[in-house]
């Protein structure tokens, strides 16, 4: 694992790096508290786990942190400058990428199309640059092709590079998501339940591919179900119920704690390490 | 290696379709005015079709808004020229002035229409567009008091023809012998133009911009989170689908020498979308084929339902109008039965791609 170089400038807890820190975030829908005061810290170069049973708002807290909904209150500190009131463009612009729970891939496109697109963000032609065909434009558009991909074959669907992305399996699908989050040059990664309908095999190979993002040193916030994967991946873990933190810590201080057990996994869920 | 042999192999035959091709739309205006200069003026106008078909394509087939207004900018290019070349304000600059400024003027209406729409999508979209092209008509129709600007409903005539040099595009010329009438010179004309606007619609889909449009098409929430500034890259279909309208209206003034509210109704901005949605939502080459299907062939019908009529029954049984209309229509159903995603559907792309990494 490569921790990003200590700097001087960025504040730093217990001798790791913030990347990011939300303070106070609040968020309501009409008479519903979806998040009340959450507050959280994100080092560099975690993954950083974030459970709670259905509709205790870690989707909400994802939302909010990516500028789909602005809170009512709080604040996100991200890589040292406040993240208040922006779009979700210029959120993937700061470095934050997300992928969604019912994946949102451009489906009539290409899975390489799909990764060209997260691309975007990085890249700079324009109209002009498209009609003209410069020569700038020119490499710009055969970079843009490579690193997409490369980026499939990292992730691992580069065999299906030409295929309609809703022509892929599910697996696939989420796979190519992450390519295509990946390719905005994220610091931060947000996976919203990556494992969500992969089976076994398939969730062991999701492990490994989310460890190799983290061996790059991008950073994981993830959102999962999958309690054995969780437990095994995430350094630090924060527990969300009915919008509120009610645990945060690492995965073998969560499971023991009275709360967690209580409000969220009800005794009926094992909270087992599985044997490493 | 097949593969090799074969892609060494489609690309000769892709060069000597291009020649034939060309040789075709060369002689074509000759050809046809052998039958009737009617022909080759149904010729521009196709062509003029194409043109609307392709802009509006970028903003329908590539940005995925559903735009029901489109003739609007056709109107605003089509009345600039007009009123900068004609005696109605005894102004006569020449066209390659005009055709800019009526792109440009397309392209700011095209924003004014963008801007307050960016939130609404699909049905909401297609009604607030569809006031907004009818709004633009309403205006042409009574801007002639207190102060006359459009005329009103007895539109602009009298507009001057396009002039290069000594050529002026109205008249019949010798040249080397033989005839070149005003038709067939706006033909070349129009070529040209429709071969730039071919070639830009082409390489703006294949680029970061086209793909932009393409992923607001698809999903829009994504397409954000990925970077995309949505509001930015719809304005710019909006725009820069206008201004293709507009040079388009620019071209109608010149050749039609006169031009009224009547020519730019809702029925114009249907049909221009049927032509988009017929030849294939999102392909280019699919749209040209739409807009040249929908302008031929009512015109094909029109001169061949009456003689078949005749031949068959003996007498005229039914107006060739409404036979024409209703031909038409039927054709228009069956199409959307038989193959909804239009005559060449857009997965030409996906082929182009792989073509590439090999």
């Amino acid at each position: 694992m490569t921790a990003a170089a200590p700097s001087p400038d960025v504040p730093a807890t217990g001798g790791a790096h913030v990347l990011l820190a939300a303070r106070g975030i609040t968020k309501r829908f009409g008479g519903v508290q979806a998040l009340s005061d959450v507050g959280f810290t994100i080092n560099h170069g975690e993954i950083y786990g974030l459970i709670g049973p259905n509709g205790a708002g870690k989707t909400s807290l994802f939302n909010v942190l990516t500028g789909i909904y602005a809170p009512d209150g709080g604040e996100f500190v991200f890589d040292g400058n406040p993240l208040m009131n922006m779009k979700p463009n210029e959120v993937a612009r700061r470095g934050i990428a997300r992928t969604f729970q019912n994946i949102r891939l451009f489906g009539n496109l290409s899975a390489l199309e799909n990764v060209m697109i997260g691309r975007h963000v990085r890249t700079r032609a324009g109209v002009v640059g498209a009609i003209v065909r410069n020569a700038a434009t020119r490499a710009e558009e055969r970079a843009i092709h490579e690193r997409a991909y490369e980026l499939l074959e990292y992730v691992g669907v580069a065999a299906h590079a030409n295929r309609f992305a809703k022509h892929l399996a599910y697996g696939d699908q989420r796979r190519l998501e992450i390519a295509r989050a990946l390719a905005t040059e994220p610091k931060l990664l947000a996976l919203d339940e990556p494992a969500a309908g992969m089976n076994a095999t398939e969730t062991a190979s999701l492990k490994r591919l989310l460890a190799a993002i983290r061996g790059d040193g991008v950073t994981i916030l993830l959102i999962e179900h999958d309690m054995k994967l969780v437990m095994s991946i995430c350094d630090r873990v924060l527990v969300l119920d009915y919008g509120k933190k009610i645990a945060e810590g690492s995965a073998a201080d969560v499971q023991k704690d009275p709360k967690v057990i209580a409000a969220y996994l009800g005794g009926e869920i094992s909270l087992e390490l599985p044997a490493r | 290696m097949p593969g090799l042999i074969d892609a060494r192999h489609r690309k000769r035959l892709a060069w000597a379709g291009v020649v034939v091709v060309a040789i075709v739309l060369a002689i074509l205006p000759f050809a046809l005015a052998q039958v009737g200069t009617a022909w080759v003026r149904i010729t521009n106008t196709a062509i003029l079709y194409v043109f609307l078909a392709l802009g509006l394509n970028i903003v329908v087939g590539f940005a995925g808004l559903l735009d029901l207004g489109y003739i609007a900018f056709y109107a605003v290019g089509a009345y600039v020229y007009a009123l900068l070349a004609s005696p109605h304000f005894n102004l006569h600059l020449p066209f390659w002035i005009i055709l800019p400024i009526g792109a440009a003027l397309a392209c700011v209406f095209g924003v004014l229409l963008g801007t307050p729409t960016l939130k609404l999508r699909g049905d909401y979209l297609a009604i607030v567009t569809l006031g907004f092209g009818e709004i633009i008509r309403i205006f042409l129709n009574n801007l002639a008091r207190p102060v006359n600007i459009t005329n009103g409903p007895q539109g602009i005539a009298q507009i001057d023809p396009v002039r290069i040099g000594d050529i002026n595009f109205a008249t019949t010329q010798q040249v080397l012998g033989v005839a070149v009438t005003g038709p067939i010179k706006y033909y070349y004309l129009l070529l040209l133009l429709m071969i730039a606007v071919v070639a830009i619609n082409v390489r703006l889909q294949d680029s970061r911009i086209g793909r932009a449009w393409e992923a607001v098409r698809e999903d829009e929430v994504a397409a954000r989170a990925m970077g995309i500034n949505t509001r930015n890259i719809k304005l710019l279909a909006f725009a820069m689908g206008a201004s293709f309208g507009g040079v388009a209206g620019g071209m109608f003034s010149a050749i039609q020498g006169f031009i009224s509210p009547e020519s730019f109704g809702l029925v114009e901005s249907v049909m221009v979308l049927a032509m988009v949605v017929l030849g294939g939502m999102g392909n280019v080459w699919g749209v040209i084929l739409g807009a040249i299907l929908l302008s031929f062939v009512p015109e094909i019908l029109r001169y061949t339902v009456e003689p078949a009529q005749k031949a068959i029954f003996g007498r005229l049984l039914l107006e060739p109008e409404v036979i024409r209309m209703l031909l038409f229509g039927f054709a228009l159903v069956l199409m959307m039965l038989f193959r909804p995603a239009g005559i060449v559907p857009s997965s030409v792309r996906k082929r182009e791609l792989e073509s590439r990494r090999a």
